[in-house]
């Protein structure tokens, strides 16, 4: 595994982008995980309850898997000196075996002097971003 | 009611040393889907650098939640987790988390905002080794939903 190379990262480049299905039992797993136990990602009554579309995947899943475009692609999860997003929009995850579909793609918006880029990243579900400008910040080799 | 605004710059003592284990790493990797051997191997870890297999980046939460919970948890704020929503998260990582590290992290309440009705609480996670060699700046926003929101 090597960093990819200050050499090798140009202003516009699109990372590869991906397709990443979450169902139930990866909330269970990024639940017991994370320790994030919140009850708004695995139990349906809860959700509903305090008046959520269903039970939700954990904002921080969405932004890991973001940031997993941007590891791959750097080569080296080492090299993300900053992360960063908002949650703008719940990611709903029906207890039917097939769950919600993400699209993941990247793009490199900078690249500095100091060796580093910036890359933003973004992330859709059924046409519609959940993310709010999330970005990733690497220290290229 | 909305959190006291006074809260603002308010930080808490350190709490107890959290030590990153590689089988928490892996276990953390899996459920992330990070497919990098350096969360695995640490041959791999080492051969890139590092002393040892390194957490992914947003690893950090597990620290910076528990660490932050001694806010959320302050009956003196006052804040209705079952009201709360994570608006934004940062982590800066001034290098990667390594397994061994035993850390230590100090709380920080760096903005309390009131706004139609809604809690907007900024707070910071601190991460550093015991020596207080600094590892991760971790700051969240949450937001608590007013009663009438």
């Amino acid at each position: 595994m090597s960093r990819l190379p200050a050499s090798k990262a140009t202003l516009g480049d699109e990372l590869p982008a991906k397709q990443v299905r979450v169902k139930r039992d990866d909330l269970v797993r990024y639940a017991g995980a994370s320790l994030d136990f919140n009850p708004i990602h695995w139990n349906e009554r809860f959700a509903d309850e305090v008046g959520l579309p269903g039970v939700i995947a954990h904002g921080m899943l969405t932004m890991a898997l973001a940031n997993e475009l941007v590891s791959d692609w750097v080569g080296d999860p080492g090299a993300v000196i900053e992360t960063t997003t908002k949650f703008t929009r719940p990611v709903p995850v029906p207890n039917d075996g097939v769950g919600a579909l993400l699209e993941i793609t990247g793009k490199v918006t900078e690249v500095r002097e100091d060796g580093t880029a910036k890359v933003s990243v973004t992330v859709t579900f059924e046409g519609q971003t959940v993310l709010g400008r999330p970005t990733a910040t690497v220290k290229l080799g | 009611m909305p959190l006291d605004q006074s809260f603002t710059g308010r930080s808490y003592p350190p709490g107890d040393v959290y030590e990153v284990g590689r089988e928490k790493i892996r276990e953390f990797a899996d459920a992330v889907g990070a497919t990098s051997p350096l969360h695995r191997d640490p041959e791999a870890a080492r051969a890139a650098g590092y002393a040892d297999v390194i957490a992914p980046p947003t690893f950090a939460t597990i620290i910076s939640m528990k660490a932050t919970s001694v806010i959320v948890d302050d009956p003196e704020l006052g804040l209705d987790y079952s009201r709360v929503v994570h608006g934004s998260q940062t982590f800066v990582h001034h290098r990667p988390m390594v397994a061994g590290d035993r850390l230590v992290s100090t709380s920080h309440v760096d903005d309390v905002q009131t706004r139609m009705g809604n809690d907007f609480l900024t707070i910071r996670a601190e991460i550093a080794t015991e020596d207080g060699e600094a590892v991760c700046t971790s700051t969240g926003l949450l937001v608590a939903r007013g009663e009438d929101a």
